[in-house]
């Protein structure tokens, strides 16, 4: 266990393990040797700590100060208690972001995993010629970056030219309603949103997919069978065997999907056209607004909202990190 | 008889319902060609055609040749890409492959610490630590005089310590697999360490680097708000995806140009996604599912 890359064995010494765990001990303890781990992990450390563990530190000291261009330009902040936060908490326009935030990522997760898991399991049926055909496809939109899928998607839905109106307004009015022509998806809440979703949903169930198929691979086929002898049936096997079976992996990617989704940014910037439209914010938004899209900037504010968002986060995934942190101080 | 009936009908089910995902995954995908690859007069009617009438490569000329903000091409967008992302692969894997070393071959005791380090830092989004990072690298510039923010150099910085976390924890299971008794049977055999370093971890680890590479490759050849906060002002630094945004700056948006950059941007991330798409998964899984 010990054994290190870096402490050659004396080739003298005979291959036999136990005379030599007593002398590899003492070697280790002895000048450089234990430095070495902390020296390999230096270099990574040190950047992370500059770039992203004092911004945390930094961004927490911000959001209970004055901080805009002055203070960038390096006047002292001033110590503003929690005005920040007392003025985010009686905000009624915080309070509707934050709102449609919570719902809009419940949506994409909910619709993300749903979907991403039936496809896996309609993959795992599939002959494998199929099963790879179909693979290769998700795998295309899997791949698209962000900024495409988001660009896409707001020309699919382009109020002149965009392939939806064109569509809608064909189809029958009993079925989807009218006034399609022209239509345009991206002034309003509800429209944007489920745009948005459709977006983020199309670019990430994939993931899912191909992340369950391989789940379900791992899954003993015994079991089922096991199952089938019992009588069960498909929908009952299901939730015997494979859900239990697959709780770890469905837990990770439900938290994965949060952490994802709850950072959406590029295509909100994309689909909104701006930061014209406060309406249409989310959370990730309104933060980047005030410190870089509002005149004058206000990082205080945007950190305040900032550490807002951070706090969700952890505190959503808090029990995961539990989990995986016991796993990976174990191995 | 009825039993088989019912048989066939879930099999045409299940062959429709992939036939639907296929379209539905792929149809977004295929809209960003054939617009990139219509005539510009076939882009703008009331009733768009599925298929293109025409095809013509005028669209993508234009990105290639025009010039979208003075003083700027394609091609600088392309190298300032490039620029960052070779870049952040390459001092990424080091820097990660030195730590996995670290982490999976000793024990020491911040070890525990520092991978519960890199397990937090992941959760943090990095939309949320953006305005402080900005804080900080415009401070650290001004100090160092060395311009952090508004410069390819800030960027890169960023992104190399984005990956590492994720690179590192796959890196750390690659190395972790591969077996001690090696590494020890040539040590007896008289190789001194550098000699298994190259010799023996190497080669059996290398899968692994290409697959955390890849993974880093394609977060910095993607990234968005990174490089639109820091890069503003800066417009001779642009990466391609924030090149893209600016299509949108015109009075009439010139849709067949932006499917033909987004076509171009699209095509190296798809190349890599075939060679790394199952390592991927099962990097990004790594962990729940096995130990």
């Amino acid at each position: 266990m010990t054994r290190t890359l870096d402490v050659p064995e004396p080739r003298v010494e005979p291959p036999g393990a136990p005379a030599k765990k007593a002398p590899r001990h003492r070697r280790r303890r002895r000048g450089l040797v234990p430095l070495i781990p902390y020296l390999l992990i230096l270099p990574a450390l040190a950047l992370l700590i500059a770039v992203l563990v004092w911004p945390i530190l930094q961004m927490a000291w911000m959001s209970l100060h004055t901080y805009g261009l002055r203070q960038l330009r390096g006047e002292p902040a001033e110590w503003n208690g929690f005005a920040h936060y007392l003025a985010i908490l009686t905000d009624e326009r915080f309070w509707t972001i934050f709102r449609n935030t919570i719902v809009v990522c419940l949506l994409m997760v909910a619709i993300t995993m749903v979907l991403g898991t039936l496809v896996g399991i309609l993959l795992n049926k599939l002959p494998k010629w199929f099963s790879a055909v179909v693979g290769t496809a998700l795998m295309l939109a899997w791949a698209t970056p962000v900024i495409s899928a988001a660009i896409v998607h707001r020309w699919l839905f382009d109020s002149r030219y965009g392939l939806a109106n064109a569509v809608l307004a064909g189809m029958p009015d009993w079925l989807v309603g009218s006034g399609w022509e022209g239509f345009n998806w991206f002034n309003s809440p509800g429209p944007l949103f489920s745009v948005l979703i459709l977006t983020v949903v199309w670019q990430s169930f994939p993931f899912v997919s191909v992340s369950v198929l391989a789940g379900l691979k791992s899954v003993p086929s015994e079991l089922y069978e096991a199952a089938r002898v019992d009588g069960a049936s498909a929908w009952r096997s299901f939730w015997t065997v494979t859900v239990p079976m697959l709780r770890p992996l469905f837990a990770l990617l439900l938290i994965l999907q949060i952490i994802w989704d709850f950072r959406i940014f590029t295509q909100l910037n994309i689909l909104a056209g701006g930061f014209s439209n406060r309406d249409v914010f989310l959370l990730p938004y309104y933060s980047y607004q005030l410190g870089f899209a509002s005149t004058p900037p206000n990082y205080g504010m945007g950190s305040a909202i900032a550490v807002v968002m951070t706090v969700l986060v952890l505190g959503i995934t808090a029990y995961y990190l539990r989990v995986m942190i016991r796993q990976g101080e174990i191995r | 008889m009825n039993h088989r009936a019912l048989k066939l009908a879930g099999r045409i089910g299940q062959y429709a319902a992939a036939v639907a995902v296929t379209v539905f995954a792929v149809f977004p995908v295929y809209w960003v060609v054939s617009t990139a690859l219509k005539p510009t007069g076939e882009i703008f009617t009331r009733e768009p055609t599925l298929f293109p009438t025409a095809l013509t490569l005028e669209h993508f000329q234009r990105v290639l040749s025009g010039v979208l903000i003075p003083g700027t091409s394609f091609w600088s967008f392309l190298g300032n890409s490039l620029l960052v992302t070779v870049g952040s692969v390459v001092v990424s894997a080091v820097f990660a492959l030195l730590a996995a070393v670290a982490v999976a071959r000793f024990r020491f005791s911040l070890r525990g610490s520092f991978i519960v380090l890199l397990l937090v830092i992941q959760m943090v989004p990095i939309e949320a630590l953006i305005i402080s990072i900005f804080v900080n690298f415009y401070k650290a510039g001004e100090l160092l005089s060395v311009p952090l923010t508004g410069s390819l150099l800030g960027v890169l910085v960023v992104y190399i310590t984005v990956s590492l976390p994720i690179t590192i924890l796959m890196m750390r299971s690659f190395v972790a697999a591969v077996p001690k008794e090696l590494e020890e049977a040539a040590a007896i055999d008289g190789a001194d360490s550098w000699t298994i370093f190259w010799r023996i971890l190497m080669p059996l680890v290398a899968p692994g680097l290409v697959a955390a590479s890849i993974f880093a490759f394609i977060t910095a050849w993607n990234e968005f708000v990174v490089a639109f906060t820091f890069l503003q002002n800066n417009t001779g630094s642009f990466t391609l995806p924030i090149s893209l945004q600016y299509y949108f700056g015109r009075a009439s948006i010139e849709w067949g140009s932006i499917m033909a950059a987004s076509t171009l941007l699209t095509i190296p991330v798809m190349v890599f996604f075939l060679f790394v798409q199952r390592r991927m998964v099962s990097g990004l899984t790594m962990g729940a599912v096995k130990g």
